[in-house]
C-alpha cells in the first residue's frame, strides 16, 4: 500500500497521524482514501476536480503533472508539496 | 509636427543621408531611419553599452548621441564589421569561445573590442575589463568575453580567421575546465 | 518511464563544443530581438503608470489623451474582462488570472509605484509618450508599506480585502497581507535542540534585486481583420505567453498565435505577461500592429523583482560535528499579489544537509512593490545566504573545516529532505570533494583584510512538457524544429543531443525554434529544464527516426527491420553497410520522407547543487569588496556543451556576486524606487570581477538518457553566502544583510572596531 506523508498543517484533521498506508492505484483513489479516513483533506487539496492551486504532488520524489491521474504503486511513497517552478 | 534636419554622413564606409528630428538619438536614427538594428537599446541612457558604435574610431553610447551629431563624422556599427561572406576575427573569437549567451550585448561589445584593439593591439586582462566595463553583460559573467578579446588580439596579430580544424584541435584560451565523471 | 543511462560511454557529440547554429546571426547583429521586428503600420503603445505606491483610482480621463494628434487608440482595465477568482494552470504553476489582470492594467488601486493604470497607441514613440501624460489618472494616496515584517503587522496597510491566509489548502478565518503559510516538520526539533552541543541561531535580510536582463520586455501585437491575434514577443515560453494572455482577454487559445523572438536575457522574469495582452487590445481598437516596449525604468518598477527577505536560521549540532536540529523561520516578500517564491525557499534552505529533526515556517507577504517573479532558482538564494553563513558559523565555532563540515552532514542518494521527499541519486558529496580538491581551495591566500569563504547551493530543476519533431533532408542533415526559446545556447545543446542519437555531426543538425502553431505545446525556458527535457524530446526523435531509418535500410537489403543495427550513424546488417547520409540520399525512393516525432513530460527534478568557492579582500578604508579568485564546483550530470554549461556557471555567479555587494531597490519615505537605472542599481561589470574558475562534475542523473541535470539555475543559490563567509574571513565582521555593500560593511567594520 502506498505511504501517503501528511503536511503537520493538516494534524487538526489528522490529529497525530504524520503518515499512513492507503490502498490506490492512482492518485484519486489515494485522495478518496484520505478522505473517507480524514473527511475535509480533500478539500484542501483539491479544486474544482484539480490538484488544488499551488499544492504539488511527490509521487517517489517525482513531480507528476497527470495530477489525479497520475499512477500510484503499492512502494509509492507520496507528499503533498507547494509547487515550484524555476526562473 | 517638428522639421526635420537634414544628415550626411559616412556608415560603414558608405555616404549616407537621412533626414531626423533634433530630439532623435544616433541610435534611433541607426535603428528606426536606417534600419540598422544590430545596435540596441537597453537603457537609453548611456549606463549598459548595448548601443555602443564607433563615431570617428570612438567608442560611444548611440543613445548619448544625437543624429544630427553624425553630420560630417564616420560611423561604424556592427553591420559593417563581416567582411563579404567571412565574420571579422572578433566576431569568430566570441563564437569559438562561448562568449555570448542571450547575445543582446554582443554586438556592443563587439564595436568596443574594436575600437580596443584598434588603439592596442596586446591589452592586459585588467586594460580589457576596465576598457570593457561600459558594456554590461548579465549572462555570460564576462570570463568568456575577455577571453574572446584576448584570442581576437591574438588573432588579429596572425591576421588570420582560424579554420574549423585548428578550432578542434587549438584549445584556445577557454577555460581547461577539469571534469570530473563519477560512473 | 525513465530511459536506461547510457553509462560511462564515450560520446561523438555530447561534451564538444560546436559553434552555436545561431552564432553568425548573433555576432553580425542580424538576429532578430522584439524591437528589431519590422511591419508596415505598426504604431507604438506606451503605458501610463502609478507615480504612487499605494492609492485608490478613483477616475481615469483619457479624452485629452485622444484627441492629440496620432494617438490611434487607447485602454484602460475596463477593456480587460472581469476575471474574478479564476485559475489557470500555466504549467510551471497555477495563476490567479484576476491578479494577473490587475497586474497588467490596474484594477481601481494602485499597488505599486510603477503599476500601470493605463495605456495608449500613436504614430510614433514619442507622441505615444507625450499622449500618455495627457491622460488624467484621479487618486487617492493610501499609506504604503514594503519591509516584508512591517506588512505582517495587524495595522500594517493592507493590499487586498479578501486575502486569507492558505496553509496547505487551510483558511483562516481573518484578512491579512499574509496569502501563504508554509510549514513542514520532522523529527522532534525542540529535544534535539536541547540535546545539542552548540547551538546557533542568526537573523538575515536580503532586498529586492531584479533579474537585470539587458533586453527590455518588448512586444508587437496585431489583432487581424480574421479575429486572429498574432504576437510577437520577448518571452522565455512562447505556449506560456499565449495562454496567459488568452486567458486575459478571455479568446479561445486557438485564436492567439505568439511568435518568439530572439529574447536578450530572461532568468525568470520574462515568464509572466505585461505587454502582451495591452498590445492586444490596442491592436483590437485600432486594427494595426502595435509594438509597445519598455524604458530601462519601467523594467525596475513595472516587472518582476526577486523577493527581499526576512530569515531566521537555527542549528544545532554535537560537538564531533553532526548536525541534530534545524529551525527556520522566513518571510518574503509577494509584492503587489499573492504568489511569491516562499514554497521553494522553504523547501530549499536546509536542502543541502542530513536533518533528522527540522523545523521551517515560511510566509508569502504582500507588499507595495511590484509583485515578484522568479529569479533563477526563485527563492534559494535568500535562505542559502541565512543557512550557510550559520554552517559556516558553526564549523568555526566547532573547529571544523568548512568542507570537511559539509561532507559530513551532507545529502546523498536516499537522504529525506525537510519537506518529505527523498533524494534519488545526487551529486552533493562530489562537488564537495572536487572543491576540496580544487586549485583554488589548495592554493594559499596571504594578505591582510583578504579572506576565503566557500557555500553551497541546491536547485531542483523540473521537468515539464516539450515537443520536437525532425526531418531527413536528402543531404543528410535534419531539421530540427523545437519550442523551446533560445536564452544561452540551448537550441544547440537540443541539436547536440540529436545529433548523438543519430550519429551524426551537430553541424548537420538544423535547429529552429518554431511559434505556437508550428510546434507542439512546449513549456517554458526556465526551471533549468531545458537541455533536460527539449533534450530527451530531441533524443526520443532521433529514436524514432533512426527505426524509420532501420526500416529502409532493411527495404533495400531485402531483410527484417530487427536484423538491422545502427552504431555511430551507420547502418548494418549482414555484412552489408550504408551511412545516414548515404541512406538519406535513398528516401524518396523507399518509401518518401522521414520524419520523427517527441512529446515529453518527465517528471524531473533532475536535482542541481553546487559549491563555490572565493576569495576576497576588503579595502578597510572604503569597504570596497575585490573578488579575487572564484571557482564553481556544480553537478551538470552531463555536460552536453561544456562551454555554454561553464557559461551557466559563470554568469549565475556573477549574478549573485552583484545580488551579495551591490544590487538593491532603494525607496524613498513614500515607498518609490530610487534607482531605478543601471547606474544606480549597480550590477556587476567587467571590471568588478575575474575569470571564474568552473569545474564540472558529472554525477549522471538516471532519469535522463544522456545524464542531463538541469544547469542554469543553481550557480546563483551560493555566492552571497560564499561571498559573506569570505568578508568575514577579511574582516572579522559577520554581514547578516544583503547587499553587503560599502555603506554597510563600512558601518559594521567601524563598530566592530
Amino acid at each position: 500500500m502506498a505511504k501517503v506523508y501528511i503536511p503537520a498543517q493538516w494534524r487538526d484533521l489528522t490529529g497525530t497521524t504524520t503518515q499512513l498506508e492507503i490502498e490506490g492505484a492512482s492518485l484519486k483513489q489515494i485522495i478518496d482514501g484520505l478522505e473517507r479516513k480524514f473527511p475535509g483533506i480533500a478539500k484542501r487539496l483539491c479544486e474544482d476536480g484539480q490538484i488544488a492551486a499551488g499544492l504539488a504532488v511527490s509521487i517517489d520524489g517525482d513531480i507528476s503533472s497527470r495530477g489525479l491521474l497520475a499512477p500510484v504503486s503499492p512502494t509509492s511513497e507520496i507528499h503533498f508539496l507547494p509547487a515550484i517552478g524555476g526562473g | 509636427m517638428a522639421k526635420k534636419i537634414h544628415v550626411t554622413t559616412e556608415i560603414n564606409g558608405e555616404p549616407v543621408e537621412f533626414l531626423c528630428e533634433a530630439r532623435q538619438s544616433l541610435l534611433e536614427v541607426l535603428r528606426d531611419t536606417l534600419q540598422l538594428t544590430g545596435a540596441k537599446e537597453g537603457c537609453n541612457n548611456g549606463n549598459c553599452g548595448a548601443c555602443t558604435v564607433l563615431l570617428d574610431d570612438q567608442p560611444v553610447d548611440s543613445c548619448l548621441v544625437l543624429g544630427v551629431e553624425a553630420e560630417g563624422a564616420r560611423i561604424a556599427t556592427i553591420e559593417g564589421l563581416a567582411c563579404a561572406a567571412h565574420l571579422h576575427p572578433i566576431q569568430q573569437c566570441f563564437l569559438e569561445d562561448a562568449a555570448l549567451q542571450c547575445g543582446i550585448c554582443t554586438p556592443g561589445f563587439i564595436m568596443s573590442t574594436k575600437a580596443l584593439l584598434d588603439r592596442d593591439a596586446n591589452p592586459d586582462e585588467h586594460t580589457i575589463r576596465f576598457q570593457l566595463a561600459g558594456n554590461l553583460c548579465r549572462c555570460t559573467g564576462y570570463d568568456k568575453i575577455v577571453r574572446a578579446v584576448q584570442d581576437s588580439a591574438k588573432a588579429l596579430a596572425k591576421n588570420a580567421v582560424r579554420s574549423g580544424t585548428e578550432r578542434d584541435q587549438s584549445n584556445g584560451n577557454r577555460n581547461t575546465t577539469e571534469r570530473i565523471q563519477i560512473r | 518511464m525513465a530511459p536506461k543511462n547510457t553509462e560511462a560511454k564515450k560520446y561523438n557529440v555530447i561534451g564538444t563544443r560546436p559553434i552555436r547554429h545561431d552564432g553568425a546571426d548573433k555576432v553580425t547583429g542580424r538576429a532578430i530581438y522584439g524591437s528589431d521586428l519590422r511591419m508596415t503600420g505598426t504604431v507604438h503603445g506606451k503605458i501610463l503608470r502609478s507615480p504612487h505606491a499605494h492609492a485608490r483610482i478613483l477616475s481615469i480621463d483619457t479624452s485629452a489623451a485622444e484627441r492629440l494628434p496620432g494617438v490611434v487608440a487607447v485602454a484602460t482595465a475596463a477593456d480587460l474582462p472581469n476575471l474574478k477568482d479564476k485559475i489557470a494552470n500555466l504549467g510551471e504553476g497555477s495563476v490567479n488570472l484576476a491578479h494577473l489582470s490587475a497586474n497588467v492594467l490596474a484594477h481601481g488601486k494602485a499597488l505599486y509605484k510603477g503599476h500601470a493604470v493605463a495605456a495608449v497607441a500613436a504614430t510614433s514613440p514619442h507622441v505615444a509618450e507625450e499622449a500618455a501624460k495627457l491622460i488624467k489618472v484621479e487618486y487617492e494616496p493610501l499609506p504604503s508599506v514594503t519591509w516584508v515584517l512591517d506588512a505582517m503587522k495587524d495595522d500594517a496597510p493592507r493590499l487586498h480585502d479578501d486575502v486569507r491566509t492558505n496553509s496547505m489548502g487551510k483558511k483562516s478565518d481573518k484578512t491579512s497581507n499574509v496569502p501563504t503559510h508554509i510549514h513542514f516538520e520532522m523529527g522532534n526539533v525542540d529535544e534535539a535542540f536541547s540535546k545539542a552541543d552548540v547551538v546557533i541561531e542568526r537573523e538575515f535580510k536580503t532586498a529586492s534585486v531584479h533579474q537585470g536582463y539587458i533586453e527590455p520586455h518588448v512586444s508587437t501585437a496585431l489583432w487581424n481583420e480574421d479575429g486572429h491575434l498574432t504576437i510577437w514577443t520577448s518571452t522565455q515560453g512562447s505556449f506560456t505567453a499565449r495562454q496567459q494572455t488568452a486567458e486575459l482577454l478571455q479568446i479561445p487559445v486557438s485564436q492567439v498565435t505568439v511568435v518568439p523572438c530572439e529574447i536578450g536575457g530572461g532568468f525568470g522574469g520574462k515568464i509572466a505577461v505585461y505587454l502582451e495582452p495591452v498590445a492586444a487590445i490596442l491592436s483590437r481598437k485600432c486594427g494595426r500592429p502595435v509594438k509597445m516596449t519598455m524604458n530601462r525604468d519601467e523594467v525596475f518598477e513595472g516587472t518582476g523583482p526577486t523577493p527581499g527577505s526576512f530569515v531566521r536560521i537555527k542549528l544545532g549540532a554535537t560537538k564531533a560535528g553532526q548536525l541534530v536540529a534545524g529551525e527556520a523561520w522566513l518571510a518574503y516578500d509577494a509584492g503587489a499579489f499573492p504568489g511569491g517564491m516562499i514554497g521553494p525557499g522553504c523547501m530549499c534552505v536546509f536542502s543541502c544537509y542530513e536533518l533528522a529533526n527540522a523545523r521551517v515556517d515560511g510566509y508569502d507577504v504582500l507588499n507595495n512593490k511590484p509583485k515578484t517573479q522568479a529569479y533563477r532558482a526563485p527563492g534559494a538564494t535568500q535562505a542559502a545566504f541565512a543557512c550557510e553563513s550559520v554552517i559556516d558559523e558553526l564549523a568555526e565555532k566547532l573547529g571544523i573545516d568548512p568542507i570537511e563540515f559539509r561532507l559530513q552532514n551532507a545529502v546523498k542518494e536516499g537522504s529525506r529532505r525537510v519537506d518529505g521527499p527523498v533524494y534519488p541519486k545526487i551529486g552533493f558529496i562530489e562537488t564537495l570533494q572536487a572543491a576540496q580538491n580544487s586549485p583554488h581551495w589548495k592554493s594559499k591566500l596571504e594578505g591582510k583584510y583578504r579572506g576565503r569563504g566557500i557555500a553551497s547551493g541546491f536547485w531542483f530543476n523540473i521537468g515539464l512538457k516539450s515537443c520536437a519533431a525532425a526531418h531527413v533532408n536528402p543531404d543528410g542533415t535534419v531539421s530540427l524544429v523545437e519550442g523551446s526559446t533560445d536564452i544561452g545556447g540551448t537550441r544547440t545543446s537540443v541539436a547536440m543531443q540529436l545529433a548523438e542519437t543519430l550519429g551524426i555531426t551537430a553541424e548537420a543538425v538544423k535547429p529552429r525554434v518554431a511559434d505556437t502553431d508550428g510546434v507542439g505545446y512546449t513549456d517554458v525556458t526556465g526551471g533549468s529544464r531545458t537541455t533536460f527535457a527539449t533534450g530527451l524530446a530531441a533524443y526520443e526523435v532521433g529514436l524514432d527516426i533512426v527505426k524509420q531509418m532501420s526500416e529502409r535500410a532493411a527495404l533495400l537489403w531485402e531483410c527484417k527491420a530487427s536484423e538491422v543495427k545502427c552504431a555511430d550513424g551507420v547502418y548494418q546488417s549482414n555484412g552489408k553497410s550504408i551511412t545516414f547520409k548515404e541512406l538519406a540520399a535513398k528516401l524518396s525512393h523507399t518509401g518518401g520522407p522521414v520524419v520523427g516525432r517527441a512529446a515529453v513530460d518527465p517528471e524531473g527534478p533532475s536535482n542541481g547543487f553546487g559549491t563555490h568557492i572565493v576569495d576576497v579582500e576588503v579595502d578597510p578604508e572604503t569597504a570596497k569588496v575585490t573578488v579575487l579568485r572564484y571557482t564553481v564546483v556544480q553537478d551538470a550530470g552531463k555536460a552536453i556543451h561544456p562551454g555554454y554549461v561553464e557559461g551557466q556557471m559563470q554568469g549565475g555567479a556573477v549574478q549573485g556576486i552583484g545580488w551579495a555587494l551591490n544590487e538593491e531597490y532603494i525607496f524613498d519615505d513614500k515607498d518609490r524606487m530610487l534607482n531605478a537605472n543601471y547606474l544606480d542599481y549597480r550590477m556587476p561589470t567587467a571590471l568588478d570581477v575575474p575569470m571564474i574558475e568552473t569545474i564540472i562534475v558529472e554525477v549522471p542523473n538516471p532519469a535522463h538518457p544522456y545524464g542531463v541535470r538541469g544547469v542554469g539555475e543553481t550557480p546563483i543559490v551560493a555566492p552571497p553566502a560564499a561571498m559573506a563567509n569570505a568578508i568575514y574571513a577579511a574582516t572579522g565582521v559577520r554581514m547578516r544583510e544583503l547587499p553587503m555593500s560599502p555603506p554597510r560593511l563600512w558601518a559594521a567594520m567601524s563598530a566592530k572596531s
